[in-house]
């Protein structure tokens, strides 16, 4: 074997580049339910992935056992290689660090000022002295299309998409390698819908970060994904380019992005 | 038969929910107070839940242990006057409130005001995903929410306590003294005589136990809150009942330990 080449690998090429967060087989029940059924996923470095499927399809989960929130029943998680679940807690917070998390109703701290949210992880992290906070939040409110001195105000006092920006500002402030949007539009109109979409499509270039978004806005997940994925009672059931959402050949993404009422997809409705 | 065998199954699964739970807490509890002692430590949050602790409790307990001392010097009078035994009410009154009355009255007031905010805040924040966000953003949140909120209560108790203690005797001897008619010098006098170190520091000894057991049950309840609203409410209402209960019992056990023999 050539010195310095990989087993498997022929001499003279370069090894195809592992992904930045591989899922294999994952499963998470409640009970006897069962939310994550063997999900298995890659998301390569630089790609925007968006996660479309209905309420109680285990988006949210799936995304929570990423962010090491929830521990799966079975299953790996590796973010550059290394396995999330089986670190030490040291790596795991290291690993953590990397990820910024945009939550579905902001999630902003309501006993703080928007300044001291945005820059709360760089002050965690002693990144960030107190008496630069002010003025480095300011800069990345602006980041955000939102004026500095909404700074100095509470979350209370801020409207929804403003809160989603200020949302956005905290989880950008840090420049993670890997970003997550849960629900990133709900609550929003479509106008405010389309500026966060903006918002995150520029802040992930130009972080140059891997994203991953979990919606049910076709509108957004289009806008935001290069790659795009459907969960339906616990397994991914399609995988495609984002662009292809609506016409993906596949009867349960197709009733689900069109919104149809009848297809392969029951509703449990009492009558 | 079946209906003995339900029973038996019912009381089966009621311990083991009752273990559960209290292991559920004991664990809490300690890592919680490991986070105490280890760095890093938000000194900033501590201050905050140190003044909403002890700083604005003031009025409550002050009010209470004035009016309580009163009512202790008054119905002593009623009482002992048939026996000719008025003397011994600067000592009831100082012991009476160094013991007991300041400390679970204290303790008490801060499970209301206190343990009921604490519950409400943290189970709004799990609620809202504030807690997860804490965790995303390096920062775990047990140090961050559970340990100042821990360490306040532990603090602020004894120092309002202490409060308590003074204003709670000041108001037997105001009633004393103006109502009646006792001797201001001879009720001080009598009060030093009959008050000993032990008096004060057991209750002091009691007031951290309490502001322990309030604060921890503020942040337990909260923190396991789930289900919007209704559950952030539940969390309020089990934090202020069970802290009271936990207050209670707890000084029953201690007083035996330090008094009965």
């Amino acid at each position: 074997m050539t010195s310095g080449t990989l087993p498997g690998t022929l001499p003279g090429t370069t090894p195809p580049a592992p992904p930045k967060i591989r899922i294999r087989d994952l499963h998470k029940a409640f009970g006897d339910k069962k939310v994550l059924d063997g999900v298995s996923l890659d998301v390569a470095q630089g790609t925007s992935f968006v996660i479309i499927g209905g309420s109680g399809s285990g988006k949210s989960v799936l995304l929570r056992c990423i962010l090491g929130l929830m521990t799966p029943d079975a299953g790996s998680i590796e973010i550059d290689g290394e396995d999330v679940l089986s670190a030490p807690a040291h790596r795991r917070d290291a690993l953590r660090s990397e990820v910024g998390m945009l939550f579905q109703n902001a999630a902003l701290f309501d006993s703080l000022p928007v300044w001291e949210n945005v820059t709360f992880g760089l002050l965690a992290r002693n990144k960030l002295s107190r008496k630069n906070a002010h003025t480095h939040a300011g800069s990345i409110l602006a980041q955000v299309g939102l004026d500095p001195s909404v700074g100095d105000l509470y979350p209370s006092e801020l409207s929804g998409g403003m809160q989603k920006r200020v949302g956005l500002a905290r989880a950008i402030a840090a420049q993670p390698d890997i970003l997550f949007f849960d629900e990133p539009t709900t609550g929003l109109d479509p106008i405010m819908g389309a500026v966060i979409d903006g918002l995150i499509v520029d802040c992930v270039k130009k972080l140059g970060s891997t994203a991953i978004a979990i919606t049910h806005d076709m509108a957004s997940a289009q806008r935001i994904g290069d790659e795009a994925a459907m969960l339906y009672q616990g397994k991914l059931i399609w995988q495609g380019a984002a662009g292809s959402l609506m016409h993906s050949g596949n009867p349960y993404v197709d009733q689900f992005t069109h919104g149809r009422r009848e297809g392969p997809i029951a509703m449990e409705l009492r009558r | 038969m079946d209906m003995v065998l339900d029973l038996i199954a019912g009381i089966g699964r009621a311990t083991l929910s009752f273990i559960r739970g209290a292991g559920a807490l004991a664990l809490f509890a300690l890592e919680g107070l490991s986070h105490i002692l280890r760095p890093p430590f938000h000194a900033r949050v501590f201050l905050t839940c140190f003044v909403e602790t002890g700083f604005f409790s003031l009025p409550v307990v002050a009010l209470t242990a004035i009016f309580s001392g009163g009512v202790i010097a008054l119905q002593s009078y009623t009482g002992f006057a048939q026996y000719h035994a008025q003397s011994a009410i600067a000592g009831i009154v100082v012991l009476a409130v160094t013991r007991e009355l300041g400390p679970v009255l204290a303790g008490l007031m801060v499970a209301g005001r206190v343990g009921a905010a604490m519950a409400a805040q943290i189970g709004t924040m799990r609620v809202t995903d504030q807690i997860d966000a804490l965790s995303t953003l390096s920062t775990n949140p047990m140090k961050y929410l559970v340990a100042p909120r821990l360490l306040a209560g532990i603090v602020a108790l004894p120092l309002l306590v202490l409060v308590a203690d003074v204003l709670g005797v000041a108001g037997g001897f105001m009633v004393a003294v103006v109502k009646l008619g006792f001797s201001a010098p001879a009720y001080i006098t009598a009060t030093l005589n009959a008050v000993k170190f032990e008096d004060v520091s057991v209750g002091l000894v009691k007031a951290a136990l309490f502001g322990f057991l309030i604060a921890l049950m503020g942040c337990y309840h909260g923190y396991n809150s789930k289900g919007g609203a209704q559950g952030v409410g539940s969390a309020t209402t089990a934090a202020v009942v069970a802290a009271s209960i936990l207050l209670l019992a707890f000084d029953y056990l201690i007083t035996d330990l330090f008094f009965s023999h």
